[in-house]
């Protein structure tokens, strides 16, 4: 019995917990503790404010996601655990890119290249600017591949969040 | 909102833990915990004074696995609550429900490393299924309620609440406990397809087994898997944590299974074509090389704990559910289709492996060699008596030659491996069952760790019995380094003190003993005595535990003794030999 139907890939689980001091620890923790290696993990406000979400995303086989989700259920701070099916499921992600900028023939590349991926300057200095990219991973590690032929200085990404389609 | 009274928090913790039915706390007070304390010295709670907060713990944990009723432990702030960390993990280990209660520097001191400070909830949420800190008097009522339900629901396990010091003296309305929403805790009885498809590989098994763990004593199934298991003449093998779930001088008992487990039960497991496995974790010293574990039978896995199926062992059919209520379900279901068998081809197997091994096998030597001991301490004791264990050899001689035979009398240290547990959970354990004759199969290393709470045990009055098997070694350090560090022994050589004037310097009584006949005597007073008896019994410093399964290897590597590989006896059976090895 597997919770997803394929081996191997990225996993989404969407968590509400308790809105409490200490609960990201707990979940943290469990996850250190039990040797999952988790790619990322987003935490905010939901439309409740007793509740808060926690978005982690996660390479493994199906037992692996298997016995993370049976673990994280243990928690008494967990409320409900759902596995997003990528496909059926808006995923998005902030990245802000700060590039180098040598000369403006560079500073009008960064300019179309964000135009192309909908991303917006939010800030520039003589010799710098900050690009803020939304999407998915997809798309922002797209805007850091081109970006690297031109100069990161910082990269600062929330990691990913995502919420099923219809319902 | 309803409230219940303006009560302080210490007050309102104290009330609590009454209203849970709590009549006595393992403790040790410090400065962080003295307004509970002061509440506690006018309430008909018991406080029993520890020598040392582990064994608060370790009183607590006997206690609960004696009773079945939680059991609670007290300490104060910083070192008092770090010093509960050992027995607190050895109760998460082995699913104990202890209640840890800590005292803690006022709220405004949290995070700013006051005198004593230590952030127990960070330390112990890996060991606990939960913990708590209330930040108000009022919420108090709710956590200590929160507390117990979570502590004894599902899988038990301990739980800790830590209370801030001006929380404690805080006077406020309590939140009411009523309205708590218990719904999570629910028992979700097992899927009737996953019983249906587990009674099919059972009704359909040629050679199916039974391997029963903790669970089945935590839920109280032990009459369920007894019926089932003679229904279908299916032996039955336990865990070390299961042992005395079912009775081991019934002819379908293999004892226990593992890597000190006896040859009947690592042999025939191997060879089922079915495997029942019953709240257990297939845990790495019950299965060995879990690669080379029954790799072609079929297992049907029952646990309430839907994360144990699945983590060590893939499983072929899984059951979420409470034993008692899954086999009682598996037997009914059985019992309908299936007339009670009374011979298969399968039990003639077990009878012939019995021969094979144990037909011949006899004491014969004349010194005190720890099956000769454990079997006479079993024929004294009465059927039931508790028996705690340290952790070593003495634990895996226990656990071969001291049969159990009914549920809650067989108390260890199965997953964490606690030395120095045995004692004070023998105590704790006498004092659920004062009317209970409680022994402690103690080995001198683990004794030694927890021995000043033979202070406590006269001072309290709580009579129990310390057998130490002394071999004035890390008995079991000592063997691995003769097996496989080439007898070099580093680190393992005690130089023990005088065992019996310990214990009478502390008020209690001791005797050593050199032969079978002093041993009987000096249990027989102990039974009658009304402080501590320590008896201390020389062995043998080279006697090693077998059979084994060297570390790495599967249940098939079994080695009978130093010398023999079971491959070896293997063949002498092959050729018909019926010699056996000898203990």
């Amino acid at each position: 019995m597997s919770i997803l139907d394929s081996d191997s890939e990225a996993h989404i689980v969407s968590v509400l917990v308790e809105n409490k001091p200490g609960v990201l620890y707990r979940v943290a923790n469990l996850f250190r503790r039990r040797n999952f290696n988790i790619e990322s993990i987003s935490v905010g406000p939901t439309e409740r404010k007793e509740f808060s979400r926690m978005t982690i995303t996660l390479n493994g086989d199906d037992a692996t996601v298997e016995q993370l989700v049976k673990q994280l259920s243990k928690i008494i701070d967990v409320v409900k655990i759902s596995l997003l099916n990528p496909k059926n499921t808006i995923l998005r992600e902030l990245a802000l890119i700060k590039l180098h900028v040598k000369d403006s023939k560079i500073r009008s590349d960064i300019l179309s290249y964000s135009q192309i991926f909908k991303g917006k300057v939010v800030d520039t200095t003589e010799d710098s600017m900050t690009v803020e990219i939304v999407g998915t991973p997809e798309k922002i590690n797209a805007f850091l591949k081109i970006a690297s032929s031109i100069g990161i200085k910082e990269i600062a990404r929330t990691g990913l969040t995502a919420i099923e389609r219809g319902g | 909102m309803i409230t219940i009274a303006k009560l302080s928090g210490a007050q309102a913790l104290i009330d609590s833990l009454q209203r849970e039915g709590v009549e006595v706390i393992f403790g040790l007070p410090g400065g962080s915990i003295l307004p509970i304390y002061d509440i506690l010295y006018e309430s008909n709670i018991r406080h029993i004074l520890v020598k040392h907060e582990q064994s608060a713990a370790h009183m607590a944990d006997g206690y609960a696995r004696a009773s079945g009723r939680p059991g609670v432990c007290m300490a104060t702030s910083g070192p008092g609550a770090t010093n509960l960390v050992t027995g607190i993990a050895n109760a998460y280990m082995d699913s104990s429900p202890v209640i840890a209660i800590t005292g803690q520097v006022p709220r405004e001191m949290i995070g700013r490393d006051a005198f004593q400070e230590a952030d127990i909830i960070g330390i112990t949420t890996s060991i606990t299924k939960y913990n708590f800190q209330p930040r108000k008097a009022s919420e108090i009522p709710k956590v200590v309620k929160m507390a117990f339900k979570i502590a004894t629901s599902g899988r038990p396990g301990p739980v800790l609440i830590d209370v801030p010091r001006d929380v404690q003296v805080e006077v406020d309305e309590m939140e009411a406990v009523e309205g708590l929403n218990f719904a999570r805790f629910r028992q979700v009885p097992p899927h009737p397809l996953q019983v249906e498809k587990a009674v099919n590989l059972l009704l359909n098994a040629e050679r199916p087994i039974i391997l029963a763990g903790g669970g089945v004593i935590l839920s109280g199934a032990s009459q369920a898997l007894q019926a089932l298991a003679e229904l279908l003449l299916a032996p039955v093998a336990t865990t070390l944590m299961g042992k005395g779930c079912f009775p081991e001088n019934h002819p379908l008992s293999l004892g226990v299974l593992g890597m000190h487990g006896t040859v009947e039960a690592n042999k025939l497991v191997l060879e089922a074509d079915v495997l029942l496995a019953v709240g257990c974790r297939f845990s790495d010293r019950t299965t060995c090389n879990i690669s080379e574990f029954c790799p072609d039978s079929k297992i049907i896995h029952v646990d309430v704990d839907a994360s144990e199926i699945g983590k060590n062992r893939k499983v072929d059919v899984p059951i979420v559910g409470d034993a008692n209520q899954t086999l009682s379900k598996i037997y009914e279901e059985i019992a309908k289709r299936l007339v009670k068998r009374e011979d298969s081809l399968w039990f003639r197997r077990l009878q012939e492996v019995r021969a094979e091994y144990y037909g011949s096998e006899t004491d014969q030597d004349d010194g005190l060699s720890p099956p000769k001991v454990l079997r006479e301490v079993r024929n004294i004791l009465p059927v039931d008596a508790i028996v705690t264990t340290e952790v070593g050899q003495n634990q895996m001689w226990a656990s071969l030659y001291f049969k159990a035979y009914k549920p809650r009398t067989f108390i260890t240290s199965g997953g964490l491996g606690t030395m120095g547990f045995g004692f004070p959970a023998a105590l704790g354990a006498k004092v659920a069952k004062p009317n209970v004759p409680v022994l402690d199969i103690a080995g001198d290393g683990s004794f030694i760790m927890t021995s000043n709470m033979l202070i406590t045990s006269v001072n309290e009055k709580i009579p129990v019995i310390v057998l130490i098997l002394n071999n004035s070694m890390l008995g079991m350090v000592a063997q691995w380094q003769r097996l496989f560090y080439n007898r070099r022994y580093s680190g393992v050589k005690l130089v023990n003190p005088d065992f019996v004037k310990l214990t009478e310097a502390c008020g209690a009584q001791g005797a050593r003993v050199g032969s079978i006949n002093e041993l009987r005597s000096a249990l027989l007073q102990a039974l009658e005595s009304e402080v501590t008896t320590v008896i201390d019994v020389p062995i043998s410093p080279e006697e090693d535990v077998f059979p084994m399964v060297p570390p790495g290897k599967g249940l098939k590597g079994i080695m009978l003794n130093a010398l023999k590989t079971s491959s070896f006896l293997a063949k002498r059976v092959a050729r018909g030999s019926r010699e056996v090895y000898d203990s």
